[in-house]
């Protein structure tokens, strides 16, 4: 009875720093989003409870076409981050000698020491009109003329992929590390060739990795601030940037917590598309990488 | 004996703990460079025992961190004279002067009488002047000689070299430069609205001119400094800094008029050392003070015979950039009524959305 006791409290001693971050640091403060994008304002210090906020974001062509915008392009760069980070992560996996592995690892860890402002400083100075790159290809007498490589689409590309490709090769390094090299080598006595066995035994295998990889990138891309502020040109907003401008420079702090939750539910809706259409679920591929 | 040393050790952090409580600590929520660290050191010498925390930001930022608590966690802030009337109205957000604590003779007297005009609800003055300074272009004469209004920025011969930064400055700037008076129309919101919906158009149809936008004074000194753009929108300190590192680098105060602000002294509702802040404004407001400000901020002070008290290489600035008859053409930004921040933030995020030609 007393060693019943003793289990039931150490089981809740172990779940309680969970509980404590999920209710303190999720739940509350979404539950106070939540209440503050009903209220609607309308006049001051008045407020009323509705979904005006929401219907404004829709019937206001510039929010979702911006929403549209970032989540296509957070796709792609979930793609681009996959297409890249495969390769890698299977050569630092599979190819790599054991002690190169960890040095391999390493590298592409270290870029993360670095802060994400300070990391996208160093592309604008790669980038610039006057910088590195632009000034040694006309040393190079490839260009005359100085090209301004900053403020476009393509730029907030490269550095999103840049920033998040970490969180591709992390979780495809640990589920293909979990593959027996004789699965690919039968594949191969089979009389499978290079692609067959890649799409037939590699990938499957690596499914659940892969699923939760694109996950943790697309969220994060989604999300993110920094990045699409600082390379972006004049035509590229971000949903972030609305939501920031939303709750500091309109003071209109409803309708900033309707746009929270209207990305909260778009990015869940892509991911759950997603997990449909590859014919994973989440506790067969997060869960298990 | 154990037990003993464990006291004292209890005792000791006790007495350390209850230190800093006794002295006084003054929560600044200042711009950057409105308290440089030569000033608090200065600050805290003369009063020991009061500490300063600085925190930098800018007005929205200042305003979004007040509202988040009621006005609490700042015993003093400093947001420019038009962004308290409204914001005070809707959010409550400082407390009333005592202006009796305050050294208002030293002040410019229309600044402080303007300022005071913008801030008084229910005969409770909320503000006073500190620094001021104005919003206007900047151009490097060697490359682009002619830049003299707002709408030159958008000038096709500049194409790809100029800079504005998306906030309600460029907004107000433009609707003047197209014969508007958008102070005025504050009055007429409708009015308004179909001013704005015009400057849109013309700011859209700008875009393709434009390099980038701006984001903050780093970013527009370093595309400045190296020739990537020639004109842009700036603040008037901004221009100033470089002036001192390039005499071709000068600020114009385009011909309908440099846009002025005044950074003021407000103290948030629930100031927990009003006492301090009435010290610090007092002291800043100090001639030999106000000079090493003017050298940190690079605006002049709301004291009297400010200019005289910049430092040299800024007076050369302020008279390489402004004459006498500018500086009777300045439009003061008027008190923000409720609602039109809303509107300009449509606006702006209609222009930024807007792809143009690129």
């Amino acid at each position: 009875m007393k060693q019943n006791d003793i289990k039931r409290l150490s089981l809740y001693l172990l779940f309680a720093p969970f509980a404590l971050w999920i209710a303190l640091l999720i739940i509350l403060p979404h539950a106070g989003m939540l209440y503050i994008s009903l209220r609607e304002k309308v006049a001051p210090r008045v407020y009323e409870f509705g979904l005006g906020n929401y219907i404004n974001f829709f019937n206001e062509p510039i929010y979702w076409n911006t929403l549209i915008r970032t989540g296509s392009m957070s796709l792609l760069v979930t793609v681009l981050a996959l297409l890249l980070g495969f390769p890698i992560a299977y050569y630092i996996a599979k190819i790599a000698g054991y002690r190169t592995r960890g040095a391999l690892f390493l590298m592409c860890l270290i870029p993360l020491w670095v802060s994400d402002l300070i990391r996208a400083f160093g592309w604008i100075l790669l980038l610039r009109e006057t910088g590195i790159i632009s000034s040694s290809l006309q040393w190079a007498g490839v260009i005359s003329t100085p090209i301004e490589f900053l403020y476009n689409d393509a730029t907030v590309i490269v550095g999103l992929v840049y920033t998040v490709i970490l969180f591709m090769i992390v979780p495809l390094v640990s589920t293909l590390d979990g593959m027996d090299d004789s699965m690919i080598e039968a594949g191969y006595n089979l009389g499978g060739n290079g692609p067959t066995v890649l799409r037939r035994i590699i990938i499957p295998y690596a499914m659940p990795g892969i699923v939760s990889g694109c996950i943790v990138v697309f969220m994060l891309t989604a999300g993110s601030y920094l990045t699409p502020i600082l390379l972006g040109g004049k035509n590229s907003s971000w949903f972030t940037e609305q939501i920031y401008d939303q709750f500091i420079t309109r003071y209109n702090w409803e309708s900033g917590a309707a746009f929270g939750f209207v990305l909260l539910a778009f990015t869940s809706l892509v991911i759950w598309i997603g997990l449909k259409l590859s014919g994973q679920t989440l506790s067969s591929t997060v869960a298990r990488s | 004996m154990i037990m003993k040393l464990a006291m004292a050790g209890l005792l000791a952090t006790t007495v350390m703990a209850a230190a800093p409580a006794q002295a006084e600590t003054l929560r600044l929520l200042t711009w950057g460079s409105y308290a440089p660290d030569e000033l608090v050191k200065k600050f805290e010498a003369k009063y020991p025992d009061i500490t300063v925390e600085v925190t930098f930001s800018n007005n929205e930022e200042m305003i979004a961190k007040l509202r988040a608590t009621g006005g609490a966690g700042f015993d003093l802030a400093q947001p420019s004279h038009d962004r308290i009337f409204a914001v005070q109205q809707e959010y409550n957000i400082y407390k009333p002067l005592d202006l009796s604590k305050i050294n208002t003779d030293v002040m410019q007297t229309e600044l402080l009488d303007g300022v005071k005009a913008n801030t008084t609800i229910d005969g409770e003055v909320y503000a006073v002047p500190h620094q001021w300074g104005t919003s206007g272009l900047m151009t490097n004469k060697a490359m682009a000689p002619d830049v003299a209004a707002w709408g030159d920025l958008c000038d096709p011969q500049y194409k790809g070299k100029t800079s504005m930064r998306m906030r309600r400055t460029i907004l107000l700037g433009m609707a003047f430069d197209m014969g508007e008076d958008p102070f005025a129309a504050y009055a007429d919101l409708n009015k308004y609205q179909e001013i704005l919906d015009k400057v849109a158009d013309k700011l859209i149809a700008c875009k393709d001119n434009l390099k980038a936008y701006w984001k903050g004074g780093d970013d527009l000194s370093a595309m400045m400094m190296s020739g990537e753009i020639v004109a842009s929108e700036t603040w008037d300190s901004t221009a100033y800094k470089l002036y001192g590192e390039n005499k071709d680098i000068v600020f114009v105060p385009p011909k309908t008029g440099a846009l002025a602000w005044i950074d003021t002294f407000a103290i948030p509702r629930k100031g927990e050392a009003d006492d301090a802040a009435y010290k610090w404004i007092n002291f800043v407001l100090e001639p030999e003070n106000v000079k090493i400000m003017s050298a940190s901020t690079g605006s002049m002070a709301s004291v009297k015979g400010a200019k005289d008290l910049l430092p040299d290489d800024k007076k050369a600035a302020v008279n390489a950039a402004f004459s006498d008859e500018d500086m009777n053409n300045l439009k003061f930004f008027a008190n923000i009524p409720a609602g039109v921040e809303d509107m300009e933030g449509k606006t702006l995020e209609k222009i930024k959305a807007a792809t143009g030609a690129e």
